[in-house]
């Protein structure tokens, strides 16, 4: 697996897009940055492949800032999150943090800002290779659990996973209590102390709450910690995956300036698989419309079936390739050269074969 | 009718074995009528028509999908067709390829 952080930037300008990665790319941590110039892609795209840190514009058509930091949050909570805009108004700065975006940058205009504002985001990323809590970033739930009950605290910790908000209720450095949906007791501190990032606030203890745990912290920690281990030693066999297991669309979804990839059957059977992109409905349908449309031209002129189509647009390239009763449709970055497009279609046909 | 079907079909039987394909370009409105062409009187006109409807079926599908187009190109094993977008209509270009 590799050990580059994964940038997503999403901006509606294809120049600025095209910007940022460039000074994003000289980070010290060389992290892997993909380009989404609309809210539905950065979400089809992390829906498609996990990422270490989303950057998003606020300001962009369809689907703002906002909307898409509302469905990431309750998505994706582990995702750091960071706001750029050109907007100075102090009531987006406030909702954007109430939503828990992790840094609200005003876009960078000289070099000196430009500066800062890298220096920041390498801070993120590499805070973001250790799991953690805000505010205490190389703290895991466990270690806040025990400092309380070491102290002999008595409080209310209060953590929140993206939709999920649990309690764990301490009384004289002893754990009581705790709740999370609609689980209580222990199984309840099982769940909470097994999530490894969110937010968390410690409240006034409740005295009064009734005790429903009995064990001793030290050996619930112990429980949990054994627990985290095996789940992360599990998700590291899981993340070992080489390109050769990778799927195949999200494969080519790796090469050069592609943002999605539809493959669709022609024949009775009509699948269609994508990676990238979010109601993929119309493009299947103008896909099988276009070839249907150029194999009967083809036959009428003698000329045979058609090997590609490719289009060019505002939006960016369009090219979809025909065999075996299959068709493959990409969508490629609007930037990319004629060659480049051309070069990138061989590596598609080459591994999509 | 009959009468105009039956000429029409054998225009394009006839025209289907032994269509020399030629290089040129031809220029249709928004509802597929050649307004200019290049293209020698020996390339059958059914053809003509029949390239450029797909043409701007093609671009209005694109527009359709929300994924609008300004140019297509469409390759064939020894044939290429090249066509622009033109407020609705196109200019469309033919090459035969060899390999």
């Amino acid at each position: 697996m590799s050990a580059r952080p994964k940038i997503l930037l999403l901006d509606d300008e294809q120049d600025l897009l095209e910007m940022y990665r460039d000074l994003l790319a000289q980070l010290p941590s060389q992290p892997e940055i993909h380009l989404a110039n609309s809210g539905a892609r950065a979400l089809a795209l992390l829906e498609a492949e996990s990422f270490t840190l989303l950057i998003s514009d606020l300001k962009m058509p369809k689907m703002d800032g906002l909307q898409v930091l509302s469905i990431v949050r309750s998505r994706f909570p582990d995702l750091r999150v960071v706001v750029m805009t050109s907007m100075l108004d102090e009531q987006y700065r406030t909702r954007a943090y109430a939503m828990g975006v992790d840094l609200f940058w005003v876009k960078p205009t000289n070099p000196e800002e430009i500066k800062m504002f890298q220096d920041c985001i390498a801070a993120l990323l590499v805070r973001d290779t250790q799991s953690g809590f805000r505010g205490v970033q190389s703290k895991s739930l466990v270690d806040l659990i025990q400092l309380e009950c070491l102290s002999s605290n008595s409080s209310v910790l209060k953590v929140v996973n993206g939709p999920k908000e649990g309690r764990v209720w301490i009384h004289d450095g002893e754990i009581i209590d705790a709740a999370v949906g609609e689980l209580n007791g222990t199984n309840a501190f099982k769940d909470i102390s097994s999530w490894r990032t969110g937010a968390f606030e410690i409240l006034p203890p409740e005295p009064e709450r009734q005790r429903t745990i009995f064990e001793n912290y030290q050996g619930l920690l112990l429980d949990t910690a054994q627990t985290l281990d095996e789940t992360q030693g599990a998700e590291k066999k899981d993340g070992e995956q080489s390109d050769e297991q990778m799927p195949l669309l999200a494969a080519l979804g790796r090469i050069e300036g592609v943002e999605f990839v539809l493959e669709i059957s022609l024949g009775e059977n009509a699948n269609v698989e994508s990676w990238g992109i979010n109601k993929a409905e119309p493009l299947v349908q103008w896909t099988r419309d276009v070839l249907l449309g150029f194999s009967q031209l083809g036959e009428k002129l003698r000329v045979g079936q058609p090997t590609a189509v490719r289009g060019i647009g505002w939006q960016g390239h369009l090219a979809i390739l025909s065999e075996n009763q299959k068709a493959l449709c990409a969508g490629l970055r609007k930037a990319l050269a004629a060659e480049d497009v051309a070069e990138s279609m061989n590596k598609i046909k080459s591994q999509w074969r | 009718m009959a009468l105009i079907n039956l000429f029409n079909k054998r225009q394009e039987e006839n025209t289907g074995h032994l269509t020399r394909l030629h290089s040129g370009s031809f220029t249709v409105d928004a509802e597929g009528r050649v307004i200019a062409s290049t293209l020698p009187r020996s390339f059958p006109e059914i053809h003509v028509q029949r390239i450029g409807e797909q043409v701007l079926n093609a671009f209005r599908g694109a527009r359709h999908a929300q994924m609008p187009l300004s140019e297509l190109v469409v390759n064939y094993p020894a044939f290429k067709i090249t066509a622009r977008e033109m407020r609705g209509g196109a200019i469309i270009f033919l090459a035969p390829e060899s390999t």
